[in-house]
């Protein structure tokens, strides 16, 4: 089954170095593994995505990152100025005076005095790829955006509150509402990556509740770098509780071939023992998220640096579990 | 992994860092331990007996709690049963918007600050305005400083997205507030000569009016009302912004970068080193947190595969086997880091590192923090 059927706009977010950009890319892949035509885009200028597919900064354009056998990734790196040129183009013909105007920094003054202006820019030029059509169809089946962090990501989305005080009439006001009615609508999900330590789960929880509260369809909670647990349930208790058999763990490595020391052996019990301490506060955390009624996706912990590599085995673990 | 064997980068010493200044910034991108480690450091220096305050922006709620904080208001807090040999820690949050509203109650009449503290533009200046929060933990260092009650202030960064823009605030909200395009919007008379004008009225004269269309005419008129108010009181907004930029180069202060052992903490950790540089400002060096290492790096992943490989196919030895697996991953992500961390000394070959070890579990109290503190000494963490 496809991912969230239905959804044409999946928002990703989450607490930093929770691996959100990562998790976005590899969102978009498994969406294009269908067949889909994915756009990925990032608004805050960190050129994450050109980093994670190993190309050139991206500029205001759309750019094939990715071809698989069916679908494919497009990457878009938003810049708000550029969305304010182009919006205001469609309304009024500018001309040359754009570029005056950008020489000026009044572009850049226009958002600065209206920050709400700025998301609304963002959020509108995202809408936009989400509603174009060539021929009568979508050019994008799906858009993934790699969305501010949680600690924004409702003020981010929220964009008719946020011009509420700012423009109450107009064309801006039009569009922050068009907009608002697509990000409320069924045909998008806000999906929180989080890991399974504390801090994370409880600025996740936290932004679930604001989501909510703002109205916003809160999709999955991806949960990224989990740690396999090696050992089984009995073994992990003891392990856990530093009470692991350093006798029989000695004989045990003699019979794979592996002749070490006591030394060795006691690192190997204690690694063992720090790994069961992860496992089982995973566990507890992993209670909180579940608590929420949302669906819950492995990712798991990739110890090999493999970059490209990497973000297909995600891909693969959100493709199994959907 | 021995990370000395492989590579030459100096030693940071924290410990010599927090005895010999009076301000440590902290920096780096979101999610890197930032806050952690500000209050880490500073917890060392109390009980190392200096007397200290940290501000802290926007601290997890156990963090806090951890040095006593359980509201933001904006005053330093004695926190208990921290300090030793005389020293004290003392702790803060940040409350931008108070921070503004200070500064504008100490700088202008009374009828004219009111007249500010309710336009609608200087609130949404004051509470959301890009950068005002950077400006704020800058202004309100240099409050600390001008108190000249402390032995050390350790500053923790906003999480911004480039950890770079605290550097820019000042002047970019200084010149917002004095600059050419606010003059030229609100009043022709005080843009400058006629000729510039020619050059520009017309792209201004769209914009405006786009601008008012847009936005609605309240908003300029609001701006225009703010600035016309709080022209006098802010009139040294830039000689201001100079100071505290001035207090940061000088040779009291102390960066201390922070990151993760992961490809985009260690990127930002290099423009910043970069930019500090450029702007010569004191880098006491770079903090790697949440650092994996493994005490036997002399049995490899592969060998330990390979053992466990055996133990599975004939069905026996669970225990070994998972154990091996466990310290494979290990390796490979020691491995992983440390070519991570290599990556960045042979950028930056001087600056010195300190790399402290992951914690199994998260900080919720001041021995918690003692212990990053030791990790932060280059002393074993646990």
């Amino acid at each position: 089954m496809p991912f969230f059927p239905g959804v044409r706009l999946h928002v990703v977010t989450g607490k930093g170095g929770t691996g959100k950009t990562t998790v976005a890319a590899a969102l978009a892949l498994a969406l294009a593994d269908d067949g889909s035509r994915v756009l990925l885009v990032e608004v805050e200028k960190r050129q994450g995505i050109a980093q994670l597919f190993n190309i050139e900064p991206l500029g205001y354009e759309e750019r094939r990152v990715a071809k698989l056998e069916r679908g494919d990734v497009t990457a878009l790196s938003i810049d708000p100025e550029e969305a304010l040129l182009e919006y205001l183009d469609m309304f009024y013909n500018l001309g040359r005076a754009g570029k005056m105007l950008r020489r000026m920094g009044a572009i850049d003054f226009a958002t600065t005095i209206a920050p709400g202006l700025r998301d609304v820019l963002l959020t509108g030029k995202i809408k936009e790829a989400v509603a174009r059509k060539h021929k009568g169809s979508h050019v994008y089946d799906a858009v993934v955006v790699d969305a501010p962090p949680t600690g924004r990501i409702v003020r981010f989305l929220n964009v008719s509150h946020e011009v509420a005080g700012l423009a109450k009439v107009g064309p801006i006001r039009n569009q922050a509402d068009s907009v608002m009615a697509l990000l409320r609508s069924s045909r998008t999900a806000v999906h929180l990556v989080t890991l399974l330590e504390e801090m994370p789960v409880q600025e996740t929880l936290d932004a679930i509740g604001e989501l909510r509260a703002a109205d916003l369809p809160v999709g999955a909670i991806l949960v990224n770098m989990v740690r396999e647990p090696h050992l089984e349930d009995g073994a992990l208790a003891a392990a856990a509780d530093g009470r692991l058999d350093l006798d029989a763990l000695q004989d045990g490595l003699n019979a794979a071939g592996i002749d070490v020391g006591p030394d060795v052996v006691k690192v190997l019990a204690d690694e063992a023992s720090e790994h069961a301490e992860r496992v089982e506060l995973q566990k507890a955390e992993r209670a909180d998220l579940e608590a929420t009624g949302l669906p819950l996706l492995d990712l798991p912990l990739i110890p090999d640096d493999m970059r490209l590599g990497c973000l297909r085995r995600l891909a693969d673990a959100i493709q199994e579990q959907s | 992994m021995s990370p000395a064997k492989r590579r030459a980068a100096p030693r940071l010493d924290l410990d010599a860092v927090l005895d010999a200044h009076r301000i440590v910034v902290c920096c780096g991108s979101g999610g890197v331990g930032k806050t952690t480690t500000a209050a880490a450091l500073a917890l060392r220096a109390a009980e190392r007996g200096r007397r200290v305050v940290v501000l802290t922006i926007d601290p997890a709620r156990r963090l806090a709690q951890s040095l006593g904080l359980t509201e933001l208001d904006n005053v330093p807090r004695l926190v208990e049963g921290a300090g030793a040999d005389g020293g004290e820690l003392h702790a803060m949050m940040l409350d931008m918007k108070r921070t503004f509203d200070d500064i504008v109650v100490a700088a202008a009449p009374p009828a004219k600050a009111q007249q500010i503290l309710a336009n609608p533009f200087y609130q949404s200046l004051s509470s959301s305005l890009a950068g005002t929060q950077e400006y704020m933990a800058m202004e309100k260092l240099g409050q600390l400083h001008g108190s000249d009650e402390w032995d050390l202030i350790v500053v923790d960064t906003p999480p911004t997205r480039s950890a770079l823009d605290f550097l820019d605030a000042p002047e970019r909200m200084s010149s917002f507030l004095e600059g050419r395009m606010i003059r030229v919007l609100l009043g022709p008379a005080k843009a400058g000569s006629r000729a510039y004008m020619k050059v520009f009225s017309a792209g201004v004269g769209v914009f405006t009016g786009i601008l008012t269309k847009i936005t609605g005419a309240d908003l300029l008129r609001d701006v225009s009302s703010f600035l016309a108010a709080s022209e006098t009181t802010f009139g040294g907004f830039r000689e201001r912004a100079q100071q505290t930029y001035d207090l940061l180069k000088a040779p009291g202060t102390a960066f201390v970068v922070v990151a993760a052992p992961e490809p985009a903490a260690l990127r930002e950790a290099s423009y910043f080193v970069d930019r500090l540089s450029a702007e010569d400002m004191p880098l006491a060096g770079l903090v790697v947190n949440r650092v994996h290492r493994t005490q036997a790096p002399q049995l490899t992943a592969e060998r330990a595969i390979t053992g466990a490989e055996t133990l599975a196919e004939r069905g026996i030895e669970p225990l070994a086997r998972a154990a091996l697996l466990v310290h494979a991953d290990r390796v490979k992500i020691a491995v992983r880091e440390q070519r991570e961390i290599t990556g960045f000394v042979s950028s930056a070959p001087r600056v010195p590192i300190v790399e402290v070890e992951a914690m199994a579990s998260d900080i919720h109290d001041l021995d918690g923090l003692r212990r990053i503190g030791s990790g932060l000494a280059g002393l074993p963490a646990a």
